[in-house]
């Protein structure tokens, strides 16, 4: 494929037996695409000496057995692979899933929500729709075991990061900062504003699914009042849902 | 009562420690594992069998008891162990009987030692490893009054040393260029396989902090590069301007740019260089990094012919002298071959 300015895909190693294809030096909605995309052609491939693959925000990761493999060999087979079609225009793989995540906006639960609609020049109700209404997807997993990085928001939601770091959002916070969420898997101090609270259990060790959400699920987080929260509170699922994406 | 090794007492950081677990980087988890996987390999050439699961030891061990006869070995840094009293020997295979009490004491150099039993230990694996990956909330310490559960063990050798090279002061390690290394001035990558570093006080199981004789490294206009995928070994550079040098529990990504990736075989020395050590880095090719890689796991390979019977002879007490005669004299020498 023709390759754009910046010279993208570029094949680069990691260390002695990691190799990363990455489609852009920036986060976008592309390049994300084409990271797991091309990520599930490489489970798909099979290629033996790979051990493992993962797609990172941009780019996709394959750990390998150097003496095995060659790294003359697998660049050979990553560059055949990247010029058999247009990566930036590839579809999300299939297998993926939809979850829908009860979440309750503002309040004490989620203390940084009437800050963060006004950073977007929104009204509380706006922003409370916007967010339930946008389908995001998780570009990447990463920061604690199971933790989604999740984009991308409308436009009005690139707002910065604190200047000061929130001490300590819980389990179950949804957080937000520059168009995209994290939902935190663990009690963590952050820069990014506390506008959501969930009940969701991203971690099921001994579940045959040890982690709920994979690379390119996609995700929406409905608006639902404290009472119905508490509610979910009981729930295994925490009251949240999945279905096959098509 | 099921076969157990009974921990009386326990050092701050003991945990078990495998071979991790890989193919979870994608969810975020990072492999974990021993900080010394050589140091697991050794404990398997001295008792016989694969490569299992050990305690790890970082700094000071504890007090230890087996419920029932079983063998043991110790490797890794080593540590003022004794069995009832007796001084044992480090790089070796011990029979621990029933009701004796081990007691492992501080490294006397070097920063991670392993205990492990015959049969290995058997507590309950979490996605298939017992590996503590307590930054991934994964698993616990191991504290006192533990009863840590040990599997059948087919028997075999006892009274068994194995003579390994020093990696528990530092020295050099040897770097390969990784996905950022160009994003740093060449007259700090120069610099950098040229001057010496001290491992900071500031270590632990997700990395190593390395303290820079001369000016911190930096890239030019900030810290923001996209967040990547990370491996053990990855140097890190955070605002510090100190080099960071990332180990088994470290995160999956980073956002930080990384200078440089220490090999493999170089690794169980980063661990095991303790505060204070003096470290330089060497860049080498990737051709030459994977000729060591060759050589490392050749080595491996080749440990179980390195073990010799051990026989009481004085060079084999050399705890015994550090502890009642000699201070400031590290047993850890008379393991230098």
């Amino acid at each position: 494929m023709a390759l754009d300015a910046a010279g993208f895909p570029v094949i680069r190693t990691v260390g002695v037996d990691g190799m990363l294809v990455s489609f852009g030096d920036r986060l976008s909605e592309t390049a994300n695409r084409a990271a797991l995309a091309f990520r599930a052609e490489v489970e798909r491939e099979g290629w033996d000496g790979v051990e493992e693959s993962a797609s990172s925000l941009v780019s996709c990761y394959l750990r390998f057995d150097p003496l095995y493999l060659r790294h003359a060999a697998l660049e050979a087979k990553l560059r055949e692979l990247i010029d058999s079609r247009d990566w930036m225009q590839a579809a999300l793989p299939q297998g993926r899933r939809l979850h829908r995540i009860p979440t309750v906006y503002g309040g004490t639960l989620a203390p940084q929500f009437g800050e963060a609609a006004a950073a977007a020049g929104l009204s509380e109700a706006a922003a409370r729709d916007s967010l339930s209404r946008t389908r995001v997807r998780v570009t990447a997993l990463g920061f604690a075991p199971g933790q989604p990085y999740l984009g991308e928001l409308p436009e009005c939601w690139d707002i910065p990061r604190q200047q000061a770091l929130t001490p300590r959002v819980p389990i179950g916070a949804l957080v937000l900062a520059i168009r995209q969420f994290v939902l935190f898997t663990v009690q963590a101090q952050t820069g990014w504003r506390h506008v959501g609270q969930t009940a969701v259990r991203l971690v099921r060790l001994g579940e045959e699914r040890p982690f709920l959400l994979a690379p390119g699920d996609e995700v929406e987080f409905p608006a639902v009042s404290e009472e119905v929260f508490a509610r979910m509170q009981d729930d295994a699922e925490g009251g949240a849902s999945w279905e096959a994406l098509a | 009562m099921s076969r157990a090794l009974i921990v009386h007492r326990a050092g701050p950081a003991l945990t078990l420690q495998d071979e991790g677990r890989p193919g979870w980087i994608a969810y975020g988890l990072s492999r974990g594992g021993a900080m010394d996987r050589l140091a697991l390999a050794e404990g398997a050439a001295l008792l016989g069998g694969k490569r299992g699961v050990a305690l790890e030891m970082a700094g000071v061990g504890g007090l230890f008891e087996a419920s029932e006869e079983m063998r043991i070995a110790l490797t890794g840094a080593p540590m003022r162990a004794t069995l009832d009293g007796q001084p044992l020997l480090w790089q070796a295979a011990h029979l621990l009987p029933a009701g004796a009490q081990l007691e492992i004491g501080p490294a006397t150099s070097g920063a991670y030692g392993y205990l492990h039993v015959g049969g290995g230990f058997a507590e309950p694996a979490i996605l298939g490893a017992q590996s503590a990956h307590l930054t991934a909330g994964l698993g616990a310490p191991v504290t006192a009054g533990t009863r840590l559960a040990v599997g059948p063990d087919k028997g075999g050798e006892t009274a068994r040393k194995l003579p390994v090279a020093d990696r528990f002061s530092g020295g050099v390690l040897r770097v390969v260029e990784s996905l950022q290394t160009g994003l740093f001035p060449e007259e700090q990558r120069r610099r950098f396989g040229e001057e010496a570093f001290v491992r900071d006080m500031r270590a632990n199981r997700m990395g190593v902090k390395l303290t820079p004789e001369g000016a911190g490294y930096g890239v030019e206009g900030g810290l923001s590069v996209v967040s990547e995928v990370i491996a053990p070994g990855d140097i890190q550079v955070t605002g510090d301007g100190a080099p960071f040098v990332l180990m088994a529990d470290c995160q999956t990504t980073g956002g930080y740019p990384r200078l440089a990736t220490v090999i493999p075989a170089d690794l169980p020395r980063v661990a095991q260089a303790p505060a204070g050590a003096r470290l330089s880095f060497r860049w080498i090719s990737l051709d030459a990094a994977l000729e060591a890689e060759a050589a490392y796991r050749k080595e491996i390979a080749e440990l179980p012919r390195r073990v010799e019977p051990l026989i009481r002879d004085p060079a084999d007490v050399p705890d015994l002298l550090s502890h009642k005669l000699v201070s400031g004299f590290s047993s850890g020498d008379h393991h230098d071959h």
